[in-house]
């Protein structure tokens, strides 16, 4: 005999059934993540760019054993404040993270100035690291590495260049971010700038082992 | 959870009333599936004249194609075509049929259209990313398609473009040289344009399924997506970059894949030094055999869906379908060594390559067996949908047999240049998926427009087809075994003579069948204007697509997200009203199939 029922049955299979689905009850701005899509494309996205420069490294390892015209040379010294760059732009994308927390909490054109500011300075950073990345290249050429050289030098060009394509693209998210705080109305999701952090982090990370991994092998 | 919820109401919507942001740059999933669909078919009726172009000539070598030489005046002067012109349409079959048409239509185009409607979502959740990664696609399509038009042509070496002739330029042949870099330039966009949808995908099935939709309710559809979606993600990863590092060793004079101290045409190209051919073929192959898998788990997912809903019972069991294919997502990265046990890699690598590769047999057999089981004693309902559906389970099977020989290093060293591995592809990937795509149309065509398919002419496409496949892949089998190579543009060995019968047979098979296709093509068209009517559940389905109205609204539920009270397949329910319970059904009677 049919019955009807008001509520799904119990499912002992998954967490919560989908209802953490739901959209969020409030539309409030939030630094907390009101997009569980965003967080998670996030994460699927810096998965694939892990399995791309786990490609290129296992290319590198492979192309290294391979011959016995790998040239070694010294890291371009550029690369070391490069690095400084990237890692305080890390730390001001986290202060502009924590303000914005605030503004969230207390909206006022006051409060939306001070997430603003150190925005622009990671953006700032951001763009220096760039510039110094490109020094990083005009000084190897200087030293007549090309990228054709040797393949040593083949990797350095391919490998620094693919991470400053991935550092433009983070740039590009936080002019998103800087965008949408600016507006007239602030129309920025938490789950954005989290999202845009994430990456921007890992850009950091990104380029630690890069970093590592020519200094062992260049 | 009481209807009026706020906690359910979605965002309801209309569709764009401008043509173009309707029709073309449309942020909406169903016309981006339907767009990619399209699509495959553009890529999949070049791909099947190509292959008929091959078929005439290895049949009758000396016989001239009536306006072949309108495509290439130097690959087929008075329209017969050059050993190397062979070799380029031969690249362009693969790469069309394997990239635009087995990747394309089952996964992007079918999941695009239903992934979303079948976990209770209203849209992607990055729809911009989404029609992003559609026109990145066409752009790929648009590049590759371009190498007929610059003056050498396509490249010829083949859709894996093995180093180091892939790697060299003109030297190496005629297209290697632009026609190569286009290619390598199309396949590292496709990349991009599978990295989105992919990501789409992963996002939407982990976060955006509706109320009570637990994963294990997820239909095999949805699970079927969901792992070629994370395979998309990890293989096409890879793919691009190998490509990039391809381009270079063309324009860049890098020497990435090419060895020293190459003679080619008595040049030596003293340009390049040390590169590994191997390491291409390593890293293709790690993207390639995957490749495999996203070509045909989707085509799983579509006949598992079909044949449940045409036996009325659900599958003897879901969580060992989904397991079953999640298994040959995890194995498909282990086995991609026994593309290359002939290439020249340690030995000892072939034997670690050959485990896993007939443990992947494992997983194959249990769906197989699954599906039979199922079907075992059922009162299947015979339409064209389920029909191709069992054609899929028995071209796969049949395909997949070969597999297990060409999974040992010693037999795969006799059969790996020949016929055999021709045969054993195109069945167990390429004509079974195909089989999957014919399916999923045939299940869910009223569904997108709203009128039913003639069945009549289903059926009878459905025999042509797959009679026909059988005739010309069956004996390839055969030609493998008796040494005949494959990549030759034309037999003319006296030990191969004896063959060429066969080879005559089966061009005659590739011909009917391909013009049996136009049959699909005509009811494809005729029914979507004079189809009769379908209502809202044809099939009387209980998945999510069947309970919105066909074709199916701008916001899929008409602004209100659906509750979900069962599994997926409730069929043959005693005691319900009818013979099955909708998954957003409350009705709920003691025989239901759900899970404790």
């Amino acid at each position: 005999m049919a019955t009807t029922i008001h509520e799904p049955p119990s499912n002992s299979h998954s967490g919560d059934n989908g209802w953490g689905n739901l959209p969020p009850a409030s539309r409030r701005l939030s630094v907390e993540d009101n997009s569980p899509a965003s967080r998670t494309g996030i994460w699927v996205g810096l998965a694939a760019i892990t399995m791309t420069f786990a490609a290129f490294t296992s290319a590198l390892v492979v192309r290294q054993a391979s011959s016995n015209d790998w040239v070694r040379f010294s890291l371009p010294p550029v690369l070391y404040a490069n690095t400084v760059l990237l890692l305080v732009s890390s730390m001001t994308l986290e202060i502009a993270r924590r303000k914005f927390a605030r503004f969230t909490r207390h909206p006022s054109e006051r409060r939306a100035a001070a997430p603003l500011f150190w925005l622009y300075v990671t953006l700032g950073l951001g763009l220096m690291f760039v510039i110094g990345q490109y020094m990083a290249w005009r000084q190897l050429k200087a030293a007549g590495l090309y990228l054709a050289t040797t393949p040593s030098a083949s990797f350095f060009y391919v490998l620094t260049a693919a991470h400053v394509l991935h550092v433009l693209g983070g740039l590009a998210g936080l002019l998103l971010v800087i965008s949408r705080l600016r507006a007239r109305v602030p129309t920025l999701r938490g789950s954005t700038l989290n999202a845009v952090s994430y990456y921007w982090h890992f850009m950091d990370i990104l380029w630690f082992y890069l970093l590592a991994l020519l200094w062992l092998k260049l | 959870m009481d209807p009026a919820s706020p906690h359910l109401a979605g965002h309801p919507r209309t569709a764009p009333t401008s043509f173009l942001r309707r029709y073309v740059f449309s942020l909406d999933h169903k016309v981006i599936g339907q767009q990619y669909y399209g699509l495959a078919l553009l890529a999949v009726v070049i791909g099947m004249v190509l292959s008929w172009i091959m078929r005439i000539h290895l049949a009758w070598p000396n016989l001239a194609i009536p306006g072949l030489q309108l495509l290439s005046r130097n690959g087929a002067p008075g329209g017969i075509m050059t050993p190397e012109y062979y070799l380029q349409l031969m690249t362009m079959h693969g790469t069309l049929m394997v990239f635009f048409v087995l990747t394309t239509a089952p996964f992007v185009g079918f999941g695009n259209y239903f992934l979303p409607i079948q976990v209770g979502a209203e849209e992607m959740p990055f729809s911009r990313l989404n029609r992003l990664s559609f026109w990145v696609t066409v752009v790929a399509f648009a590049v590759a398609v371009a190498a007929f038009l610059v003056p050498e042509g396509p490249p010829l070496s083949g859709w894996t473009a093995y180093a180091p002739l892939s790697a060299l330029g003109a030297i190496a042949g005629p297209g290697e040289g632009t026609g190569q870099v286009l290619w390598a330039a199309s396949v590292a966009i496709f990349c991009v344009g599978q990295l989105l949808g992919s990501l789409n995908f992963i996002s939407i099935t982990l976060d955006m399924r509706c109320p009570g939709m637990s994963l294990m309710r997820l239909p095999l559809t949805v699970w079927a997506w969901f792992i070629t979606a994370l395979m998309g993600l990890t293989a096409f990863a890879v793919l691009m970059p190998t490509c990039i590092l391809l381009i270079l060793d063309h324009v860049a004079g890098t020497s990435f894949f090419v060895p020293s101290n190459l003679v080619i045409n008595d040049q030596l190209q003293s340009q390049h030094t040390g590169g590994s051919t191997l390491l291409w073929q390593h890293l293709f192959w790690f993207f390639g055999h995957p490749e495999v898998y996203i070509a045909i788990v989707p085509g799983m997912g579509i006949v598992s869906h079909v044949l449940i809903t045409n036996m009325r019972r659900p599958m003897l069991s879901h969580r060992v379908l989904i397991y079953s294919m999640i298994a040959l997502g995890t194995l498909s990265y282990m086995v991609y060594g026994h593309h290359m046990f002939v290439s020249g890699m340690n030995p000892f690598s072939s034997v670690a390559f050959s485990i896993p590769t007939l443990a992947i047999t494992i997983p194959s057999t249990i769906i197989v067996l699954v599906w039979i089981a199922s079907l075992y004693g059922s009162k299947l309902r015979i339409n064209a949908a389920s029909l191709f559906a069992l054609g899929f389970i028995s071209l796969f099977v049949s395909g997949g047999v070969g597999g297990i020989f060409l999974a040992q290093p010693s037999l795969d060293i006799m059969l790996h240049a020949t016929y055999f591995v021709v045969g054993h592809f195109h069945l167990v990937m390429a004509v079974a998926a195909i089989f999957g795509i014919f399916a999923g149309t045939y299940f869910w065509f009223p569904k997108v427009t709203g009128r039913m398919m003639n069945e009549t002419l289903g059926k009878l496409h459905f025999w042509l087809t797959f009679v026909g496949s059988y005739c010309i892949f069956m004996p390839f089998h055969y030609l493998g075994l008796a040494g005949n190579v494959r990549r030759y543009p034309a037999f003319v060995d006296d030990y191969l003579q004896p063959l060429m019968p066969v080879h005559k047979f089966i061009t005659v098979a590739a011909l009917l069948t391909g013009l049996a296709q136009f049959i699909f093509l005509f009811n494809l068209v005729y029914s979507r204007f004079r189809g009769k009517r379908a209502g809202e559940n044809p099939w009387e389905g209980t998945s999510l697509e069947w309970s919105i109205p066909s074709p199916p609204p701008s916001d899929n539920f008409g602004g209100k997200l659906p509750v979900i009270y069962h599994d997926p397949y409730q069929y043959g329910v005693e005691g319900a009203e009818k013979d099955y319970i909708m998954q957003d059904s409350p009705e709920q009677v003691d025989s239901l199939h759900d899970e404790k």
